[in-house]
């Protein structure tokens, strides 16, 4: 294959995993790595680089827009984002003692449990949990735009969303993903955020902890231009698309499209760990 | 002229302004190089088969700088690369601004806390590579 034939492939499918990735708050990498690696025969290593550099082009792609509309909660992303970095400090730090092999497994048995659950509406509990005074107290409390107008939420469970963050962050630089699945489930389901506000939020986040890694993927020589080219454009592009549609889709399609997604990552990431070894 | 009173919605406002600036930025650089690239090896076969790093040249931020100016296409590439990179860190930067002036203690505390981390990860990853 010439490189006037791999480039176009590889726009292409990045453009649609931008404009997933961006709806979802999910990232590229799901749907980047697997084309890269199983299509085209990529070597693993030179799709890590190519999926971190999805994630920050999704990232920063959408979330123009979304903080622009209100849509991202900057202070929710911000002190959430000190979880996130460092959980992936973290786990950078005892990557070397643990078996991700196993972990991936475990992992992708949680995502596929999590897929299921954030599928269906969020059930209203018979005992509504209080909202948190944790979240007056760091003004995570905020309103967004609906098709009925400005509607006002509050956070609940700040404590254990911050332990999932950790969590997520923890997992993401063990495993090297970036980990937006378990952000968005973190939000919607610990702390009841309205799913577009998780999703948008995650999606602001997940630049943040794919830049904190990529002077180890950069020094390593993970990031090959020829590679990363199109697929940075490709994401560029499908994400800023998907970050229009995001107020016009009804949330229960939303949940579904990400729990399919989720749920493909789980499998992927399943018989990654069976087959012994990312 | 007096100094407009910051706001959520003001800081909103720049953070969206910087991230879409720097995603333009760095999609046109990366653009250029990619037709330039495509023009000069569009023809050659690709192997990404195997795994050979990448020459230290691509790895090393002051040597990617020099092969943009020198107009080789995988630096500028990766040149923009590296500006997409700064977008997300740039804009943790700009919020740390933004809530000063707000005059937000508590958020100037945290995403002062954020930045450290971010930037200890960086400068450590960049060592341990």
């Amino acid at each position: 294959m010439t490189a006037a034939e791999f480039t176009p492939i590889v726009l292409g499918a990045s453009f649609l995993a931008g404009f997933l990735g961006s709806l979802t708050g999910l990232g590229g990498g799901v749907i980047v790595t697997p084309v890269l690696t199983l299509f085209l025969g990529v070597d693993l290593r030179y799709a890590i680089g190519a999926s971190l550099v999805s994630v920050i082009a999704t990232s920063s792609g959408a979330a123009a827009a979304y903080v622009r509309d209100g849509y991202s909660n900057i202070r929710i992303g911000m002190f959430l984002e000190i979880a996130t970095t460092l959980g992936a400090i973290f786990g950078a730090f005892i990557g070397t003692h643990i078996p991700t092999t196993v972990l991936s497994i475990i992992f992708g048995l949680i995502l596929l449990q999590a897929a299921w659950q954030t599928s269906r509406e969020r059930k209203r509990g018979k005992k509504p949990v209080p909202p948190d005074p944790l979240g007056e107290t760091l003004h995570l409390n905020e309103a967004y735009m609906t098709p009925q107008g400005l509607e006002s939420y509050v956070v609940h469970r700040v404590k254990a969303g911050f332990a999932l963050m950790f969590g997520a962050g923890t997992l993401s630089g063990l495993l090297g993903i970036g980990s937006g699945s378990l952000k968005v489930i973190a939000m919607d389901q610990a702390m009841q955020i309205p799913f577009k506000v998780s999703t948008a939020t995650s999606n602001f986040m997940i630049g943040v902890t794919a830049a904190a890694s990529a002077s180890v993927y950069l020094s390593r020589g993970y990031v090959n231009p020829a590679i990363a080219m199109p697929v940075m454009l490709g994401v560029l592009s499908g994400s800023m698309m998907g970050a229009r549609f995001l107020a016009r889709l009804p949330v229960t399609l939303l949940r579904r499209v990400f729990a399919l997604v989720v749920a493909v990552m789980a499998i992927e990431m399943i018989f990654s760990g069976a087959k012994g070894g990312l | 002229m007096s100094w407009a009173k910051v706001t959520d919605r003001s800081i909103e406002r720049m953070v969206s302004v910087l991230l879409r600036t720097g995603v333009l930025l760095a999609g046109s650089v990366v653009l250029a190089g990619g037709i330039y690239y495509l023009a000069r090896h569009g023809n050659e076969a690709t192997d990404y088969r195997t795994f050979h790093g990448q020459p230290s040249v691509d790895r090393i931020v002051g040597e990617i700088v020099r092969g943009a100016i020198h107009l080789r296409a995988r630096s500028i590439i990766q040149f923009g690369i590296l500006l997409l990179i700064a977008t997300p860190i740039a804009r943790v930067a700009f919020s740390l601004v933004g809530f000063a002036l707000e005059g937000d203690r508590k958020y100037v505390a945290i995403t002062s806390i954020v930045l450290a981390i971010l930037l200890y990860s960086l400068i450590s990853g960049a060592v341990q590579g």
